[in-house]
């Protein structure tokens, strides 16, 4: 999940407008919000938050995969790291403009995630360490953002539902191209298997917190259930991603790095060990071991492209003005 | 999901077997495939650093399209040597001295002004060479390769034509930097043109075209966009830099390789 703790501005249901309980009554049955229609400002405003923050997420989620295409390992394996890459920053895209429609530019959410306004996924702050975790980013990180992403299909607001109908067409080669890489590994050489095992050691409780908090640390939740912009708890998302990735595990080979696990045949779901959740808080605060690394990857990008996004507006004025003056 | 390399069911080409062409055409395919697989590696470095989004993905797909040229170019090289090489064993397991390059694609990516120009001086020469090859070439593998290469490159020669009018004629700075991109890159230019021995053997055979053959329509076509542009054209000597394609490069080149081959000479013999 690339949206994680975002602060929920509602009203109580006693307190609406009466303009506001029928935008809950419209949400209520099912129907898609637009951008021209009315929307309940803290609506409009916990949507930026979100959307922003996956934007975000998608972008600086190119860094630690970037980290390996100049060294993976065949020209195949290259070509479809790229091709994944590539993906993301296009679902940036989408993003970004799927937030524009809500009034807020993507130059000013760039500014807000470079200032530490805004956040982007604690998982991102991981460092990719060896060629499996180009395996484990696939299978477990855009595994967990599928869980959460699949729901959102059906969000109330129509662009961001559109935006993650796209999105979720290309996660799911994401997560095969990762289980592909864990697979060869698994079944491989002796140190790859190690390397692969490793990969799974360290991303399994960072790709648990991809979820947030529990659901009963979990302020904002509630209103944003009720908006549709959060379709399902985030212990519910946690629990149906542990039910599906431990047989994967199993079937690779590999043990997941839980002594606790086991198979509840009541719940009909594992019981896990939760994440260590001061790690998470930390992470957040901008303490994880890349926090800085990943922002100033950015801030540098941007920095350093000053000079072409404005050589570019430069020219673009000076191409109007002749068109003016040939008029 | 776009530019994974696939081809159909190989054509018939009487050249791979032709035991005394064989050694200069598998020189020739290498250096097709080390143009593109270098030029492809710097190009990635750019992923998730662009100056804007946009520019991250078009650099990405850029060097999507030629990491699938490499794989097709390096499997037809490894076919035409008969040794029961695989692309992936040329691409990783030779040495520098090995390699066919152009000395232009291993120069490091600079900024945003040195990787555009670099693309644009590149991209005239490739668009050209791919177009005749599609055309003309008397392999019948060689005009397939060339046929879909040929569309990507031509949409790549589009945009970049298109980045350095527009930056060349932006700021003050934006035209300084591609200046200095064009100064600094000249000298690497002559290499294309420069044929040897390897390039008389496959133009004999109708293989592919003399290098110096595409000289004036690449210089028409820089001296177009440089003028749109408001650039100016180098008066340096353009082959001053050359040996790429004969296994002589610059000292960049090792380091593009340590880190590309890592993998494959740390753990010898692995499946990835
Ligand atoms: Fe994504
Ligand atoms: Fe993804």
């Amino acid at each position: 999940m690339y949206a994680q703790m975002i602060k929920s501005e509602g009203t109580k249901r006693e307190d609406m407008s009466p303009q506001e309980l029928a935008f809950q009554a419209r949400i209520d049955r099912g129907e898609k919000i637009e951008p021209k229609e009315w929307m309940p400002e803290g609506y409009r405003k916990t949507l930026i938050r979100q959307i922003g923050q996956h934007a975000h997420s998608e972008i600086v989620g190119q860094l630690p995969e970037g980290n390996w295409i100049t060294r993976a390992p065949t020209l195949e394996r290259k070509a479809i790291l790229l091709a994944k890459v590539q993906d993301e920053a296009g679902h940036g895209l989408y993003l970004y403009s799927a937030a524009e429609t809500l009034g807020v530019s993507r130059d000013e959410l760039f500014e807000k995630l470079h200032s530490g306004a805004m956040k982007y996924s604690s998982i991102f702050n991981y460092p990719t360490l060896t060629w499996a975790d180009m395996g484990a980013v696939g299978w477990l990180v855009d595994g967990a953002a599928i869980m959460n992403q699949v729901p959102l299909q059906r969000t109330s607001y129509g662009p961001y539902s559109r935006a993650m109908i796209r999105i979720c067409k290309e996660e799911s080669f994401h997560q095969r191209q990762g289980y592909s890489i864990m697979m060869t590994m698994a079944k491989g050489t002796p140190a790859q298997k190690d390397m692969a095992q490793d990969a799974l050691n360290r991303f399994w409780y960072p790709a648990l917190m991809m979820f947030g908090p529990s659901d009963k640390d979990s302020v904002h939740s509630e209103q944003s259930m009720a908006w549709k912009i959060k379709m399902n708890t985030n212990d519910e998302l946690r629990q149906k991603f542990v039910n599906e990735t431990v047989p994967q595990a199993e079937y690779l080979g590999l043990s997941v790095p839980d002594e606790t696990l086991a198979w509840n045949e009541e719940k009909q779901g594992y019981d896990f060990a939760e994440p260590d959740w001061s790690e998470f808080f930390e992470v957040i605060k901008g303490n994880g071991p890349c926090n800085r690394e990943r922002l100033e990857a950015r801030v540098t990008a941007w920095d350093e492209g000053a000079w072409f996004r404005e050589g570019l507006s430069a020219h673009a004025e000076k191409a109007a003005a002749a068109r003016m003056a040939a008029e | 999901m776009t530019g994974i390399a696939e081809l159909e069911a190989p054509l018939a080409d009487p050249h791979l077997s032709d035991e005394a062409l064989r050694p200069a055409f598998f020189e020739w395919l290498c250096r097709m495939g080390d143009s593109t697989l270098i030029l492809g590696h710097r190009t990635s470095e750019w992923c998730g650093h662009g100056p804007a989004l946009e520019e991250d993905i078009a650099l990405a797909n850029t060097a999507l399209d030629l990491i699938g040229h490499t794989q097709f170019w390096l499997g037809l090289a490894a076919e035409v040597e008969g040794k029961g090489r695989s692309a992936d064993q040329l691409a990783y397991l030779r040495d520098a001295w090995h390699f066919r390059n152009l000395l232009l694609v291993e120069l490091p990516k600079g900024d945003m002004g040195q990787t555009l120009v670099r693309e644009f001086l590149f991209d005239a020469w490739h668009h050209l060479q791919l177009d005749w090859l599609a055309a003309n070439s008397s392999s019948p593998r060689v005009r397939e390769i060339a046929a879909k290469a040929l569309k990507e490159v031509s949409y790549h020669l589009e945009r970049v034509c298109d980045l350095v009018i527009r930056l060349g004629d932006g700021t003050e700075e934006s035209h300084r930097r591609l200046q200095d991109a064009l100064d600094r890159l000249w000298p690497y230019t002559g290499e294309m043109f420069t044929g040897d021995a390897v390039d008389a053997t496959v133009a004999g055979a109708g293989i592919a075209p003399d290098p110096a053959s595409l000289r004036p329509a690449w210089d028409a076509l820089v001296d177009e966009v440089l003028e749109a542009a408001t650039l100016t054209r180098p008066q340096t000597r353009p082959d001053a830099q050359k040996g790429g394609r004969q296994g002589r490069h610059t000292e960049h080149l090792g380091f593009i390789l340590a880190e590309m081959q890592f993998l494959q000479r740390a753990y010898p013999g692995a499946t990835w």
